[in-house]
Parts: structure tokens; C-alpha cells; sequence
């Protein structure tokens, strides 16, 4: 039911684990959903210089935020702020319909984790990205 | 990665060679229809008629009290929507547990659209319901009591005895799914006093595709599926004459071996949850002591269980979970939530599931597997730096 993608980025999750010099986390997601997406960024002039990732969940929760790790690494925030879920499901090769919530959820982590950069630079992130959002219900 | 250890018979069963050979003939020479009246169909009827005398003699039963049918599904469905269809005008309320498999609680979920009253008894920790509760639930409207044999995801074994009493003192229909039970543990309809039970080959090592019916002699059921006036007019449909002989072969190679199997099964199972219990932050699912031989089901905090099999899968263990990701709903097994785990932990849950084929060596390698997945997956769970 997945592609081999999608099991590659599960059984060999790239950029796995925490960044000391992140500017930029977010959380995403709640435990009672079963999946939970930490995202760790570090930003400098502009681009997104490193990233690293902890996620509980499913397969498709863990590749999705593996294999986003790597479309925005290297990106400028706009650029990264442009990554849709729907990249996120194209770049697996495709997810299975019960399990498109986890593109969502990589997408929101992505956003999370740039506006608590921009809150930490004094930067209201509102007005530039829009609603950050941290879903409390399960998608 | 050659090694590959079957933890998943609560799932299905590998078919045993006894009822492949059971089988064969049936599939092969013959093939005749048992309605025919010419040799070729007699020969597939007498086959028929032995397997309903085997089937019924290894549950206590009479053969005219079995009914094949399709599945374990349709048993369920048949019982329950026939007691509610015969008994209707008589009543409109039906008690069943929290705990039942889809197969009978989202029937009697249909029939609540139907003007059916449906009690759900609560279940404590280990998934047991209070026998207290059930005589308070019954009321003069009670038409049926629908109470699993042992439950699919966590093991445990209901004292069917008991409960099969009550229903008789109170005049009221007893149905159990059995799905899980027969084979694996002593079942007797006549000294348990159940009413309807649903049988399922393939949990037994017979064939998928077929299960079977108990209704005790006096139970009045309408036809499920009218037609060819095939298992008495109540069930038509040319019979599934190799499936029916593999069933009852299977069942009969279980029981007569039930004894010694289910010690050495419930050996290897001890091993498998005390090895487990070790990991930090889990616990074991279900009653400790009345649960099935094979059943060893737990939740691991902080890691998700689709995670889990897949891993466990990619190690060469096929295993399963309650999670919501592994059913494809959004919520964990409503099993797992009845006996009292908050969502984030029923989600973290795994059902390994051992049958007379799994060997200590089986064992020994998911004791040596499934703790260093649960590690990898903490190691990168979000939920575990907080802990
Ligand atoms: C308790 C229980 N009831 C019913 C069923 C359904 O049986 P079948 O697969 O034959 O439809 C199962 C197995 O899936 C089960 O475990």
C-alpha cells in the first residue's frame, strides 16, 4: 500500500533527531491523533541552512516529515512557505488516501517551525504567512 | 533476511495438512453438485453430511444444530439479524459487551436504525464485563444476549458458562461469537447453554471463506439467503463441499490435539510477555490469566503501531495492531478504548498472535527484534524527550 518511497523514507528517515543552533521550532499534531511532528530549523539570510525532525506516528507520518526535511533544506522561507502538501505527496511518489492527513501534518510543521523563527526574530508571522496553525482535532 | 516468523494467527491460519488433504478430492474428481441425485453428487453429499457430524461432535452439538455459511461474518449476521427479525414483535432490545468484533457490533448497530435497543456492557481493564450488570441490563424486551467467546484483539476468555446461564434463567436467547475460541480452547454448546454460535475455519487452520452456525435445536431462525433450498432451506447456495471437509477436518485435528497444543502454545506465550513486559512503559492488553493461548497483545507507550508491524515486517514478523493508522479510521480500536487506554496510548498497540507452528526459536527472535524497533522509534519520537 505504499511506495517504495514512502518505505525508504520510513525504514531510513533522513535528518532524524535535534539541531543545538535551531532558530525555528515547531510542533504539530497531537498524541491522541497518533502523530506528533517536531521540526527543528536552523535560518540564516534568509535560508533554511539545516533541519532535523522527531516524529511519532505511522509510516506515512515518518516519511512524509523525512522527505520534507529534505525539499525545504537549502530553501529560502519563501521558497519552504511555497511547499504544499501536495509536493510533499508527489516528492513519496504518492500516499494512500486514509493517509494523505500526513502530508497535511508535514506541510503545517514546515509553517510552525518558520514562524516561531520569525517570533524569535520579533516578527508577528501573521501578517506574512497568515494563520500559523497548530491543529488540536484530529484531521 | 530469510527468517520469517508468523506472529499473526489471530489474524488467520496457515492451512493444515489434514485439511488440505480433506479438500483435494473435492476440488478434484469430486466435483459433483451434492443436490444431483447420480453417484457423483452423492458421494459430495455423503462428504457433506460426515463433515456436519464432525463439526457438530467437536462442539457438542447435534449435526442437525450446524449450518454451514460463508464466514465467521455471516454467522454472526445471520444469528443476530434472525433472532431480531423472528423475535421483533416480541421485543426490541438486544445486551452485547463494548468488546465484540465488527462483525457483531456493527450489526447490531444496524439494527439500532431499525428501531432496535441495543445495550453495550461497559468492560473493566482486562475487557471483562460485570455479570452483575448484565442481569441488571435485562429487561422484559430483551431478545437477545450477543457475548464474544474470547475477544480477537486482547485475549481475553468471558465465562461463557455463566453468562450462558443467566440467559437460560431469564428466557432469553444466547448468541456467541466463537470465532476465536473454537480450536483453541474446550467449547460445548449443550454444557454452556448457548443458543447460536458462530464458527470460522480459517482461525483454526481450516480454510477461509467458511464458517458455520450452531443453533440449538427449538431456536427458530429464518432463511438468510433463500434460493436452492441448500442447509435445510435456510442458507442456499451450492455448498462449498471442499471448504465445508477442510473446515471440519481442521477442527477436528484441533481438538483432539487441543490439550497439548494450547500447553505448549501458552508455554511459548508466557515466554513471549515476560520477555516483553521487560521494555520500558508497556503494558500487556487483556486478562493476564483467562486469555487465549496464542494472545499476546500490548501497547508500548510513545511509538505508533503501524510503525511498529511495518518494522516488524521488514525483520520478517508478520504481526498486526488496533491503531487507527493500521485500521485506516482515525480513531484506535474501540476495544483498546473500552478497556480504559487514553487514545495516545492505544495507538501504540501490537497483537502477536502464536499458533502450533511457532517454535521457541520464533520467540527468541522477536524478543531480540521487537525491543530494538520500540528503542529506534522512541529514539525519534517527540513524545518520548518529553516523557
Ligand atoms: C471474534 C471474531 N469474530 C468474527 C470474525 C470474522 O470471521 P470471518 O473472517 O470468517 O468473517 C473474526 C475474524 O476476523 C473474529 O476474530
Amino acid at each position: 500500500m505504499y511506495s517504495e518511497k514512502v518505505m525508504d523514507h520510513f525504514a531510513n528517515p533522513r535528518n532524524v533527531g535535534e539541531l543545538e543552533n535551531a532558530n525555528g521550532i515547531g510542533q504539530v499534531g497531537n498524541p491522541k491523533c497518533g502523530d506528533v511532528m517536531k521540526i527543528y530549523m536552523y535560518i540564516k539570510d534568509g535560508v533554511i541552512q539545516d533541519v532535523r525532525f522527531k516524529t511519532y506516528g505511522c509510516g506515512a507520518a515518518i516519511a512524509t516529515s523525512s522527505i520534507s526535511t529534505e525539499l525545504v533544506k537549502g530553501k529560502t522561507i519563501e521558497e519552504a512557505l511555497d511547499i504544499s502538501n501536495r509536493a510533499v505527496t508527489e516528492a513519496l511518489d504518492g500516499l494512500p488516501r486514509e493517509k494523505l492527513h500526513c502530508s497535511v501534518l508535514a506541510e503545517e510543521g514546515i509553517r510552525s517551525a518558520i514562524a516561531d523563527y520569525y517570533r524569535r526574530q520579533g516578527i508577528d508571522p501573521e501578517p506574512i504567512m497568515g494563520c500559523a496553525l497548530n491543529c488540536a482535532e484530529c484531521h | 533476511m530469510s527468517r520469517f516468523v508468523y506472529a499473526d494467527n489471530a489474524a488467520t491460519t496457515r492451512l493444515s495438512e489434514t485439511a488440505l488433504s480433506a479438500m483435494l478430492p473435492w476440488l478434484q474428481e469430486g466435483f459433483g453438485n451434492p443436490s444431483s441425485v447420480y453417484r457423483l453428487g452423492r458421494a459430495a453429499r455423503r462428504a457433506l453430511d460426515e463433515a456436519r457430524e464432525t463439526v457438530a461432535a467437536a462442539i457438542g452439538a447435534k449435526p442437525d444444530e450446524i449450518f454451514f455459511t460463508g464466514s465467521g461474518t455471516e454467522a454472526d449476521n445471520w444469528a443476530i439479524r434472525g433472532v431480531a427479525e423472528i423475535l421483533g414483535q416480541k421485543g426490541r432490545h438486544i445486551i452485547t459487551t463494548a468488546i465484540e468484533h465488527h462483525a457483531v457490533d456493527h450489526t447490531v448497530k444496524d439494527l439500532e436504525k431499525h428501531g432496535f435497543d441495543v445495550t453495550y456492557l461497559p468492560v473493566d481493564e482486562y475487557g471483562h464485563i460485570s455479570l452483575d450488570d448484565l442481569r441488571a441490563t435485562i429487561r422484559s424486551d430483551t431478545i437477545l444476549i450477543t457475548v464474544m467467546f474470547a475477544n480477537n484483539e486482547i485475549g481475553t476468555i468471558y465465562p461463557i458458562r455463566e453468562i450462558g446461564a443467566i440467559a437460560r434463567e431469564n428466557g432469553i436467547l444466547f448468541h456467541t461469537d466463537a470465532v476465536q475460541a473454537v480450536g483453541h480452547i474446550p467449547v460445548d454448546v449443550t454444557a454452556m447453554e448457548i443458543d447460536l454460535m458462530s464458527l470460522s475455519a480459517h482461525k483454526f487452520r481450516g480454510p477461509k471463506g467458511i464458517g458455520a452456525l450452531y443453533v440449538r435445536k427449538g431456536v427458530r431462525l429464518p432463511s438468510f439467503i433463500t434460493g436452492g433450498a441448500q442447509e435445510r432451506g435456510k442458507r442456499s447456495g451450492t455448498e462449498n463441499v471442499a471448504g465445508i471437509c477442510g473446515m471440519a477436518a481442521a477442527l477436528e485435528e484441533s481438538v483432539q490435539t487441543l490439550a497439548a497444543s494450547s500447553a505448549k502454545i501458552e508455554a511459548l506465550r508466557d515466554k513471549l510477555i515476560a520477555g516483553l513486559l521487560q521494555i520500558p512503559r508497556t503494558q500487556l492488553t487483556g486478562d493476564p490469566v483467562n486469555r487465549l493461548p496464542g494472545s499476546a497483545s500490548f501497547v508500548f507507550e510513545c511509538v505508533e503501531g503501524e510503525a511498529m508491524i511495518l518494522l516488524l515486517d521488514a525483520a520478517g514478523i508478520a504481526a498486526s495492531s488496533g491503531s487507527a493508522c493500521s485500521s485506516g479510521s482515525l480513531d484506535p480500536s474501540h476495544v483498546l478504548l473500552a478497556i480504559g487506554l487514553p487514545h495516545e496510548i492505544a495507538h501504540g498497540s501490537v497483537r502477536l498472535s502464536l499458533g502450533e507452528e511457532n517454535t521457541e526459536a520464533d520467540v527468541d527472535y522477536i524478543l531480540e527484534t521487537l525491543p530494538n524497533i520500540v528503542e529506534k522509534l522512541r529514539a525519534m519520537s517527540p513524545l518520548w524527550e518529553e516523557a
